[in-house]
């Protein structure tokens, strides 16, 4: 079964004159239809404005359709008493780390999420660690969120979406405030969950270099998605890409331009070495 | 200039204040601080000093850095001290000028000083040794009858917590704001209240901006973890009494007690 099934999904924001009279819609999600299977890895691309995030948003139930259906696990988001179960479902994760830590304390704040769905005292205390531990921030437990680095700060982020148990995690935009360093670590975090705790992963991001090792990619323009594919595939149609104003990789440009010049290099190479080793042989 | 500011921050610390139940510690402040107020002799003040040192001694917090909370005050004490010492009525007993220090002005001055030296770090020891979550857990807890009466205690206490946290992170913010500013030409040393008025402006109106976004930005962050009011909440960290709890209620009682009968007595 799929965990997040979309058929046909519309959302539309109304611009309002002062007096809230409709001046005018615009549609950033136009029949999107996404599938996702349990255990996957997915992500979403797309550069500013073209609906990411809103989708995302249709995922936990924070927006609910002007058209179409969402089911997360077999659940329709518009229905209002299926709300709690889908965010305890399909957790998300937010851009700016500041913005989402509630608490003053590392601990606190992972608590957060179990404190609202009414979970006994001794059961959250074993989420908490288990939710850091996950993300490998236990032994920053005790510390105030504000000396954390971005990097830490989202892996707490995490940590307080995992102590919610979900099947499904939404990172939205997750690193688009970090530091290279932190950006990888935030990846890596997630690429963990997804392995070793089965958890379906949904990254929404406009870095095509953090989308190279997913299972499957979709790359949105205008609220619709206009390619999906795995990343090989996605990634061997540079000129598309541009069109849809994506940034491609340094290395597969690299690749592109080489075979466009005579060099036979084939599509979609996605990390250096790969190249490398085609130059040589 | 607003780095210094330590009223209200946590000092994370391993000490018996901190373990104290936050309810003794908002019991303790608020009778410390009707105690403050009653106390009107050198007795009484002395009591009131012994109270509160071996407290800060207790709290490991170090005592240089409760003192910083106080520099934000300074001046106010100062101007509050001199309006006491010189415009009070009373006998007179020294001369400057046109000013005259009386006896009345001299101890009202000394009393008001001292009272609210003591206030700032009496106080500021509390939010130092409870994290802010703690203390809106001890707030919600003491008030809950309340709710009886339609007060929204829980999200009060949510709120101030909410409130406390973002206090460092818009302090810097408004750091950051200033630098900008500057780097353009804003003016934040001109002399004058009216121009200091004015070049504030350029520094609140995008503090406020941001403040607003991130406002709304953690609401949606609580509201996908199920955020939805205090009904139906669990606790990650309930509060049990135990017998040092117990035990420190009957000290603040006896302490209060102590400065009330020294008070009576001279």
């Amino acid at each position: 079964m799929n965990i997040i099934d979309a058929r046909k999904l519309v959302h539309e924001y109304f611009r309002r004159d002062e007096e809230g009279n409709v001046e005018g819609v615009s549609v950033a999600l136009d029949g999107v239809d996404l599938k996702v299977k349990a255990g996957q890895f997915i992500s979403v691309l797309g550069h500013n404005g073209s609906g990411k995030s809103t989708l995302a948003k249709h995922i936990n139930a924070l927006l609910t359709p002007s058209d179409g259906t969402i089911y997360v696990d077999g659940k329709n988001t518009a229905e209002p008493e299926n709300t709690y179960d889908i965010r305890q479902t399909a957790g998300m994760v937010f851009q700016n780390p500041d913005n989402q830590i509630i608490a003053s304390i590392v601990e606190e704040d992972v608590g957060f999420g179990p404190e609202n769905m009414g979970v006994p005292t001794d059961e959250i205390w074993e989420r908490v660690e288990n939710a850091l531990k996950s993300v490998q921030m236990w032994k920053y437990r005790t510390h105030s969120p504000n000396r954390l680095s971005g990097g830490q700060k989202q892996r707490v982020a995490i940590a307080g979406v995992m102590a919610m148990q979900p099947k499904c995690i939404i990172l939205d935009e997750p690193t688009a405030m970090l530091d290279p360093d932190g950006r990888k670590e935030v990846i890596r975090v997630a690429h963990e969950l997804n392995q070793k705790k089965n958890i379906t992963v949904i990254l929404i991001t406009h870095y095509m270099e953090e989308v190279v090792d997913s299972d499957y990619v979709y790359v949105m323009d205008k609220g619709k998605i206009v390619m999906e594919g795995v990343p090989r595939d996605i990634f061997s149609r540079v000129d598309e890409l541009k069109s849809h104003r994506m940034d491609v990789p340094q290395i597969t440009l690299l690749a592109h331009e080489l075979k466009r010049s005579g060099v036979p290099v084939p599509e979609g190479i996605l990390h250096r070495k790969e190249l490398i080793n085609v130059l040589n042989s | 200039m607003f780095r210094e500011i330590t009223i209200g921050q946590y000092y994370p610390a391993d000490s018996l204040l901190h373990r104290l139940d936050p309810r003794v510690k908002l019991f303790f402040t608020l009778f410390y601080m009707i105690g403050i107020f009653v106390a009107d002799n050198i007795f009484a003040f002395s009591l009131l000093t012994v109270g509160l040192f071996s407290a800060v001694k207790l709290s490991k917090v170090p005592f240089g850095y409760m003192v910083k909370g106080l520099q934000a005050i300074i001046l106010l004490l100062i101007i509050a001290g001199a309006f006491n010492m010189f415009l009070t009525p009373g006998q007179t007993l020294a001369t400057v000028g046109p000013l005259t220090i009386t006896d009345v002005g001299l101890k009202n001055a000394g009393l008001m000083t001292a009272r609210m030296i003591y206030l700032i770090i009496g106080t500021s020891l509390m939010t130092l040794t409870t994290t802010p979550n703690r203390l809106t857990d001890g707030l919600e807890t003491s008030l809950g009858p309340l709710q009886k009466l339609n007060v929204p205690v829980h999200e009060i206490a949510l709120m101030m917590s909410i409130a406390l946290r973002f206090i460092p992170i818009l302090v810097e913010e408004t750091d950051k704001i200033m630098k900008a500013q500057m780097a353009r030409g804003a003016d934040f040393e001109t002399k004058g209240l009216v121009r200091k008025a004015k070049a504030m402006v350029p520094l609140l109106v995008p503090l406020f901006v941001s403040a607003f976004r991130r406002a709304s930005d953690l609401a949606m962050a609580m509201e996908a973890r199920c955020y939805h009011g205090g009904e139906g909440r669990t606790k990650m960290k309930p509060l049990h009494y135990s017998k040092e709890d117990r035990v420190a209620y009957l000290l603040i009682l006896l302490f209060f007690a102590g400065v009330v009968v020294l008070r009576i007595l001279f």
